[in-house]
């Protein structure tokens, strides 16, 4: 021990701060949990997660699980959950595609494909997200026309009854064969994928342009094309500063992945608002919700962190 | 300095704990005493619907419907002025959450009386007088030439998240082996509007409310009501649990109104009622309803007049049917179950003694 003061010691003065820090989101804390078991004490309830246990009694219009009426509401959550991961993993994967290609393409030399690129990003970017699910769902799903003049894209049919991808054929006014999405999934995933990739867009772009102009005279100069340039000299360095950028944006499209709710998906949040209907246990279903919302994103951003950590530039 | 942490470690964590301890605390509006919150307040707060024709909607910037005039009833009772309500809007999967954490005093939202909700070990609520009695309906559009559940086989069905309607929906299908999907919306505008899209061979939810919702549509005519009724709806206003000061004077404002549909009182002639009352000792039970005599209002915390008041605010309960959802309304539904008892319906008040 040193023969400073406390008060003069920073070492130590640092701690005593820290501390008194740390008292005060303690007391805060304890305050709300306090006031949490009294309002819950005078309201008659009581902490308790055996209800999980208990049959839902609602069905699930799309579940990958073996989920019925009879499942446990733990069961129905995480049908829930697999609905929402399902989203999450295909959004993310195509909405990097999206986002690569079109901010890529926003840097082209053609006015034209610039162009467009650019008013994609600006104005998908400024509409709430809510908004363009609403209008994916209701005013482009929803009027699609009925089976038996469903739109016939190669690979691609569209119908009042699903998206389906694959060969389809019309049986007794029904479409059947191939991979059939809801339309609710399918307007959630467009939704998604299209607004993400505006971000995503305008990360992969402001990456491309942190590389210095040399880099691209160096290639030229050696006789590549463009196209390999970009692939083969920019990309790679540009890499580093997207990756970063590219993890927000996943963590982002994890998190508005709930709004499903509004366009009648059965994502996790969809099931958590039955539940809690059914059974009033408000607390615990948000519990569960956050947690599950947090592990989600922690795990994206580990992942991603792994990533920028592997395309960091190595010094020699 | 690690022993001085050491040292100083037990008495945060006590300083910590101690309020969980210490469970005194003020009163926070919630649970006991909202009557005299309310009073205070000088308005009371109502969560209603908002967007259901005959129950709760806007009329020319007016709320009006039965269960508005619920609310207002309680607001005549309270202030002598059924305008001193604030009406919040509410999904059904708001509702009771904003009961709970007490944004609202009285729910007042075509709300289904059900065990579990009632429990304190369910949603914890406590439930006013039923004030129509209703049940699960299917509407198809008439075009689908669909006539009976059997029909829906395999067919989606649109429903509204957070409903009893939800739960008997899957309760019904699967008792009668009936595959169908169903789609659920947060609101009732996304639910009928997937439903006039397309998106669904069917809409399910109170036959009340089905009709109320068909006579908003484009062509009310090209929807039919399936004959089979799923459930038992029983609708009526609700309050939080263990708050009897509200529950009661909430109770007996509604029993209020079916009370002097039984006695023949109306809004149009309680004025002469009460003359009769006042001039003739002999008629006890008048002049104790009317609050002539008697301490019925104060046992309730209310005034002695509560119940005249009520009655010039709304009308009696046959008033507020017919005018809100009856034949001077644009639903014109039958009164069926809710006759008054007299009739061989089941709106019955208990004696007011």
């Amino acid at each position: 021990m040193s023969a400073l003061p406390w008060w003069r010691d920073r070492r130590r003065l640092g701690w005593l701060i820290q501390l008194a820090v740390g008292l005060v989101v303690l007391l805060a804390i304890a305050l709300l949990l306090g006031n949490l078991e009294r309002n819950l004490t005078r309201a008659g309830l009581r902490l308790s997660f055996t209800w999980l246990n208990d049959p839902a009694g609602f069905d699930i219009a799309e579940t990958l699980l073996p989920y019925t009426a009879q499942s446990s509401y733990a069961m129905g959550l995480l049908a829930g959950f697999v609905n929402t991961l399902r989203v999450v993993v295909v959004g993310l994967v195509l909405a990097t595609v999206l986002g690569v290609a079109s901010g890529a393409a926003s840097l082209s030399r053609n006015p034209l494909l610039a162009g467009v690129m650019r008013t994609y990003v600006e104005v998908v970017r400024n509409v709430p997200l809510l908004l363009q699910l609403v209008f994916w769902y209701f005013a482009v799903f929803l009027a699609l026309p009925a089976a038996a003049e469903a739109l016939r894209l190669p690979g691609l049919t569209l119908a009042k009854s699903g998206v389906f991808l694959g060969p389809v054929s019309l049986v007794n006014g029904e479409l059947s064969g191939g991979w059939r999405l809801s339309l609710e999934l399918a307007a959630l995933l467009t939704g998604l994928v299209v607004y993400s990739g505006a971000f995503i867009a305008e990360v992969v772009r402001g990456g491309i342009i942190s590389v210095p102009r040399g880099q691209w005279e160096a290639a030229a100069s050696l006789g590549l094309k463009p196209t390999t340039t970009l692939r083969e000299v920019v990309l790679p360095q540009a890499l580093r500063v997207i990756v970063p950028g590219l993890n927000s944006q996943y963590i982002s499209l994890a998190k508005n992945s709930s709004l499903a709710v509004a366009i009648g998906y059965p994502d996790l949040y969809a099931v958590a608002e039955t539940t809690l209907n059914q059974t009033g246990r408000g607390i615990e279903v948000f519990l569960i919700l956050l947690t599950v919302y947090l592990g989600l994103d922690l795990g994206i951003s580990l992942l991603m962190n792994r990533l920028a950590h592997l395309v960091r530039i190595r010094e020699r | 300095m690690r022993r001085l942490i050491q040292r100083l470690l037990p008495a945060v964590a006590a300083a910590a704990l101690l309020p969980l301890a210490g469970c005194g605390g003020g009163d926070t509006g919630i649970g006991a005493g909202r009557l005299a919150a309310i009073k205070a307040r000088g308005q009371l707060i109502c969560g209603v619907d908002g967007k259901l024709p005959g129950f709760s909607y806007q009329d020319q910037g007016n709320y009006v419907g039965i269960d508005v005039d619920v609310c207002r009833a309680l607001a005549a009772a309270l202030f002598n002025d059924p305008n001193k309500v604030e009406f919040r809007e509410l999904t059904s999967s708001e509702r009771f959450t904003a009961l709970a954490s007490g944004e609202i005093d009285v729910l007042s939202r075509n709300t289904t009386y059900t065990l579990s909700r009632d429990a304190s070990g369910g949603n914890g609520l406590d439930f006013g007088p039923t004030i129509y009695f209703d049940g699960q309906g299917v509407m198809v559009p008439r075009a689908s030439g669909i006539t009976s559940l059997k029909g829906l086989a395999g067919k989606t069905i649109c429903v509204e998240n957070g409903t009893t309607t939800e739960l008997n929906l899957a309760d019904r299908f699967r008792e009668q082996a009936i595959p169908y999907t169903p789609v659920k919306y947060q609101t009732g505008d996304q639910t009928y509007g997937a439903y006039l899209q397309g998106r669904c061979a069917a809409v399910t939810s109170d036959r009340s409310q089905l009709a109320a919702k068909k006579t908003s549509f484009p062509d009310p005519e090209a929807h039919v009501l399936l004959p089979e009724v799923l459930s038992k709806e029983p609708l009526g206003p609700v309050t939080v649990n263990n708050d009897s000061a509200l529950a009661d004077a909430l109770r007996w404002v509604v029993f209020a109104t079916m009370q002097a549909e039984e006695s023949g009182i109306t809004s149009a002639n309680l004025k002469e009622k009460l003359a009769f009352a006042r001039a003739n000792p002999n008629q006890a039970d008048l002049r104790r309803f009317l609050g002539v005599e008697g301490e019925f209002g104060k046992q309730l915390g209310l005034p002695a007049d509560f119940v005249p008041r009520v009655l010039t605010a709304v009308g009696n309960y046959g008033e507020m049917f017919e005018r809100n959802v009856g034949q001077q309304s644009k639903l014109k539904l039958d009164r069926g179950l809710n006759r008054s008892y007299r009739q061989g319906g089941l709106i019955y008040s208990p004696p007011f003694r």
